[in-house]
């Protein structure tokens, strides 16, 4: 390899300001040695970034974050020798001597601290092995897909193995330029034709390539390599960075740095905080705003310590469960073909016996387990275990659909997975991660095929050894969002929230042990035993729950002599379709029930209004809330009625404990206010309430302003009683010129005209200007969407308090699949935006 | 039409009001005739007026340019300098949205700057070229301000409620596309009052254009309807496709300009545009800065409307 000299990029690459570039001459390399940087050259700065790019890369990868920095930071991204526009050496630099280069560089630009390094790829062990030289300067380590160790177990990555096949190496990463514009491969959104170029520019001749192929030759994979030593001495060096705020920004699209990196790295920096990108490959910083992440965490290291929430109280979960007086109480019964039922003494001893079996087959505490079973006595215990012994349950919603719960179980990586037969057959078929669990012994056949030896009753263990007790702090779920209003995310609870939930709820509707539950939804079903209550579990199909017959509930309620009723909308949508084949016995059970609570999706007043026809002497209530906080408020039939006034739907007083602001829609993030009146998005505070999102800490920081809050992302108001009212969601809030209008009131009063069975009013026109447009689902409508007649737009525009531009009909609105109620109102308007302005009038 | 509204509306506020015209239509106030082009009367016109609202041009889409020029920005000019020279204090330029229309669709716009190189009509370009001047001669001894209301609408409007009631009545009003576009009209009464609040705001506004609407914006389709409705036609909407009406209405003019005739042709380039792509403005900043809103909506003016039509048969 012959040497050239450094040299500055060519004007006019996409995105690179020249003025940020400079060549910086180290006289203690070698003889001299020359690199090219960008530095935006802030004086005094209040913190450097020093940015170190991979391989095959350069600083152009960080111009992004060059842009993005505020005035008193100072931001240098450095070539290393030999890439980019640096110098070419003419030597092979392996680890160590790329970490001395670097070491030298900082010295020589006279960099001093607080340094925050910023790293991708290769350059992440190069950043590391200078963090531990310098560590009296580092403020704080940012790692973007990079890696320090090949992670237990894996092989090493199929792409780097492949390259390195004698003879390919060459070609593929000196030759030609095959291996830069393969590593764009992953990336979504593709780069645009300005940005490849941008790559491209410094690696014009297989003689400025040479450093590629020998950046992949110094990838140690096996202890004899040159570079071993220098890599092993990076990785055990982490043990040092506990005190040292950290932040993974990750891509999972990666066919080099797969989740399995990631999760290394999560398990040598457990104080890290984690933003994984599900879509983005392996340069996330092209795909996703990195930039904008980095900025906000680094701007986070400085800010005050949050006014969090005090969660003082943690009920024993092994100590309700085993209470004296109610071990002869039916704890669950299952109905359907295969009735069974267990009391609460058996099952708190199968519940620690299971959890005992857990540790001694390897569940260690902290490990995840996703739990795939449907509601029903195993789903109770398997639950409880993991609480007991303080394993993290990871809880996914079937009605994500195959590919959202592939989604949110490579999200949440589960150690084990506990599941019924089918699910365990799911999980292989789809390759979740998880160590497989049965929750019913299997013959050898279906171990085979299952890839699980393990069954929860054949692991029970009945002796006394003690289990770790959890304590407030503890993460004890990961619950994944219906993903109803955007990607399913993972919600972290710790046991002092989940524990808070439940005494929310009993608070809430005065729940005593003489209160018996059919549980027909989930999230609420679970906590029957934790409360000392029998539970029943109706036969019905769970990820079906407009499948559930009025009989079906009435047998349930007949079997436990319930007194409260929990079930979805759609749920009781059926059973109200099918209350003719109730008998008189069933009747009398219903008769009984003195509360019936449908929460998970909008409640419509008249379902409200014959569900408590058909319970005669039951409350009826709608709580609000979000996988995030459950519940906030809650609101009985007949006070929705009566509440008038407000503008969207009133959802009722907050519950005691629960805080609740508003965020007036022009306001700063952490600007909130409980003025009646003012309309903005809800914001909200309750022990309660979830921790954060899991692996996603940019959008929990964003979600969670000011810090301790959890923003709702619904736009509504408090009025002079106190009561919320709720307008619809933050994004569709049409920005009119006299104000904010929320579209869920306009949308009642269109729903309300004859023919009418839903409505959807979005907002066209810019930002301030928005004009509002009624689209209306109606019983005669043609196939393509339409131009309501002139009688229904007048009828229409005498509704509504605001004038409508133009009103629609269709047959049928687009609305998620989830819950069946949640009108996609960003796609109604794209629509209605694009046929407005004269353009085609497509299909809605 | 737009001239008898507002020297009515000042009229009837007390003003002391003298109109130039060149037909012989019946005003209110002192009626002077003459030719906009002529700078003895207009010398003599402007003498001893405090404001001058100025609403003479040369309209259509067929016609030599230099009509167009000499009426449109020459008379401007001429207008102008009288007014400066006679000392009156404020004056009102009456201008349109077409001289800022590229031919995309505006979708809540502003009163972007006139632009006569991307004028499509001679109509169009010299309006532009004029509002250029108009608003560059502003002064603080007489601060200019440019009005553009779009598309005035009313009782008696023979440019499109007559043509729309005519086509409709013979069966030749299809829809341009879809018909869905956006577009807001201004009600008569609306752009007489817009009017007569610039005069009284225009010390503040002087070199500032603002488009005036009734701030309703509507499909084509449900304007159709609504003026078919109001004169009593029976009309069944029928889509011909944009691009065709488009092309169509090129070749009527190109055939209209050859064959020298100066009636307007039955469905210009520039007409098919304007009924095919949306039309609407942002009105927040006109409105603030008029201190006027509309005092007509448009479901007045259809009740309006359609007791004229009445009244006429």
């Amino acid at each position: 390899m012959t040497s050239e000299p450094a040299r500055l990029p060519p004007a006019g690459l996409d995105g690179l300001d020249p003025s940020w570039s400079r060549l910086v001459t180290v006289d203690s390399l070698d003889n001299g040695r020359t690199f090219h940087v960008l530095d935006n050259g802030v004086a005094d700065p209040a913190l450097t970034l020093l940015c170190v790019h991979g391989n095959p890369s350069w600083s152009y990868l960080w111009r992004h974050v060059v842009a993005a920095a505020p005035a008193d930071v100072r931001v240098v991204a450095v070539d290393h020798l030999d890439m980019g526009f640096s110098e070419r050496t003419g030597e092979f630099r392996r680890l160590a001597t790329r970490i001395d280069d670097l070491a030298a560089l900082t010295d020589a630009m006279g960099i001093a601290g607080p340094v925050v390094t910023v790293a991708h790829d290769w350059g992440g062990p190069i950043s590391l092995g200078w963090v531990a030289r310098n560590r009296d300067l580092v403020k704080g380590v940012v790692l973007l897909n990079t890696a320090v160790h090949q992670p237990e177990g894996s092989p090493a990555p199929r792409v780097i193995r492949a390259v390195r096949t004698r003879g390919v190496l060459g070609r593929a990463t000196v030759d030609t330029t095959a291996f830069i514009r393969g590593a764009f491969e992953m990336s979504d959104p593709k780069p645009t034709q300005e940005v490849r170029a941008g790559f491209l520019a410094p690696y014009g001749s297989a003689e400025r390539r040479k450093a590629i192929g020998q950046f992949v030759e110094d990838i140690p994979l096996d202890p004899s390599h040159p570079s071993a030593t220098a890599l092993d001495a990076v990785a055990d060096s982490l043990t040092e960075l506990a005190d040292t705020p950290t932040l993974l920004i990750w891509g999972a699209n990666d066919k080099v740095f797969s989740d399995l990196y990631l999760h290394d790295l999560e398990d040598r920096l457990p104080h890290a905080d984690v933003h994984r990108h599900p879509k983005a490959g392996h340069f996330v910083s092209e795909d996703v705003d990195a930039a904008g992440t980095i900025m906000d965490w680094v701007g986070s290291l400085d800010a005050p310590p949050a006014d969090e929430l005090q969660i003082d109280h943690l009920d024993s979960l092994a100590d309700s469960l085993a209470e004296p007086s109610i071990a002869e109480l039916a704890a669950v019964m299952e109905m359907g073909e295969s009735f069974d039922s267990i009391d609460f003494g058996p099952l708190a001893d199968r519940i620690e016996q299971t959890a005992r079996g857990l540790l001694a087959t390897g569940v260690a505490p902290g490990d995840r387990v996703a739990l795939m079973v449907p509601p029903s006595i195993d789903l109770v215990v398997a639950l409880y275990a993991c609480w007991r012994m303080r394993a993290v349950a990871v809880l996914v919603d079937s009605g994500l659909g195959p590919k959202g719960m592939s989604a949110a179980m490579r999200s949440a990586a589960p150690d084990h997975l506990i599941g019924i037969p089918k699910a365990l057959a799911a999980a292989r078929a789809l390759g979740w991660p998880g160590r497989p669990i049965s929750t019913v012994p299997l013959s050898k056949v279906q171990q085979r095929v299952l890839g699980s030896s393990v069954d929860l009753p054949s692991i029970r263990s009945e002796l006394a050894t003690p289990l770790p007790e959890p304590t407030i702090d503890d993460p004890a779920a990961v619950v994944f969002t219906s993903g109803s209003t955007g990607p399913s995310k993972g919600v972290l609870y710790t046991h002092g929230r989940i524990d808070a939930q439940k005494r929310a709820i009993m608070e809430l509707f005065d729940i005593t042990s003489d209160d018996r539950l059919v549980a027909a939804f989930a999230p609420f079903a679970l906590y029957g035993p934790a409360m000392g209550i029998t539970s029943v579990v109706p036969d019905m199909d769970v990820t079906a729950p407009a499948t559930l017959t009025a009989v079906a509930l009435a047998d349930a309620a007949v079997a436990a002599d319930a007194t409260m009723v929990f079930a979805s909308p759609s749920a009781l949508t059926n059973v109200l379709r099918t209350k003719d084949e109730l008998s008189a016995s069933h009747r009398l059970a219903f008769a009984d029930v003195r509360l019936v609570m449908s929460a998970g999706a909008p409640v419509r007043p008249s379902l409200l209004h014959e569900v408590g026809e058909l319970f005669p002497n039951a409350k009826v209530h709608t709580p609000y809330g979000m996988t995030e906080a459950l519940p906030v408020a809650s609101i009985e039939r007949h006070d929705v009625a009566a509440a008038t006034g407000g503008d969207g739907v009133c959802v009722g007083q907050p519950l005691a404990g629960v805080e609740v602001r508003i965020r007036p829609l022009d306001a700063d993030p952490g600007d909130i206010v409980d003025t009646p009146g003012v309309i903005g998005e809800v914001v909200v505070r309750a022990a309660h309430a979830r921790n954060g999102y899991d692996r996603l800490w940019h959008t929990t920081h964003k979600a969670s302003q000011p810090a301790g809050w959890h923003a709702t992302g619904d736009v509504g108001h408090l009025d002079p009683e106190g009561r919320l009212w709720i307008g619809g969601r933050l994004g569709h809030v049409i920005d009119a010129p006299s104000g904010p209008v929320t579209p869920v009131a306009p949308e009642q009063q269109l729903e309300d005209l004859p023919g009418v069975t839903m409505a959807a009013v979005v907002g066209v026109g810019p930002t301030g200007v928005q004009q509002l447009v009624a689209v209306l689902q109606v019983d005669d409508a043609d196939k393509a969407p339409r131009l309501a007649s002139i009688e229904r737009i007048d009828a229409a525009r005498a509704a509504v308090d605001h004038d409508l531009v133009a009103v629609f009909e269709v047959p049928k609105l687009p609305v998620d699949q989830r819950h069946n109620a949640k009108i996609d109102r960003a796609a109604v308007a794209a629509w209605a935006a694009a046929a407005l302005s004269g353009g085609k009038v497509g299909s809605l | 039409m737009i001239g008898r509204a507002v020297i009515e509306a000042l009229v009837q506020r007390g003003d002391d009001v003298t109109s130039l015209q060149r037909g012989d239509a019946d005003l209110p106030g002192t009626m002077l005739r003459g030719s906009i082009t002529d700078a003895d009367v207009v010398a003599a016109a402007v003498a001893g007026q405090d404001a001058i609202v100025h609403l003479a041009a040369r309209v259509g889409v067929t016609g030599p340019w230099d009509e167009y020029e000499s009426i449109n920005v020459g008379g401007t000019r001429t207008l102008i300098a009288a007014a400066q020279a006679a000392g009156v204090s404020r004056f009102v330029h009456v201008s349109s949205p077409s001289v800022a229309h590229t031919g995309a669709s505006i979708v809540g716009d502003g009163a972007t700057p006139a632009t006569p190189d991307a004028a499509t009509s001679h109509y169009s370009r010299s309006k532009a070229m004029a509002e250029v001047e108009a608003l560059a001669s502003s002064s603080d001894a007489m601060p200019i301000v440019a009005i553009r209301p779009h598309l005035v609408i009313g009782p008696g409007d023979t440019q499109l409620i007559e043509r729309i009631v005519d086509r409709a009545r013979s069966g030749r009003l299809p829809l341009i596309g879809s018909g869905l576009a956006l577009v807001d009209v201004t009600w008569i009464d609306n752009a007489a009052g817009a009017l007569v609040a610039a005069v009284d705001a225009a010390p503040d506004l002087g070199g500032r254009a603002l488009v005036v609407t009734n701030n309703e914006p509507r499909t084509v389709h449900e304007l159709f309807a609504r003026i078919a409705a109001a004169a009593g036609v029976d009309w069944s909407p029928r889509n011909v496709p944009a691009a065709v009406a488009i092309a169509g209405g090129g070749v009527a003019e190109k055939v209209w300009e050859r064959t020298g005739r100066t009636d307007d042709p039955p469905m210009t380039a520039f007409g098919a545009e304007q009924l095919s792509t949306a039309h609407w403005f942002d009105q927040k900043e006109t409105h603030e800065a008029l201190g006027w809103m509309p005092t007509v909506s448009l479901a007045d003016g259809w009740d309006q409307l359609g007791n004229w039509f009445r009244n006429q048969s």
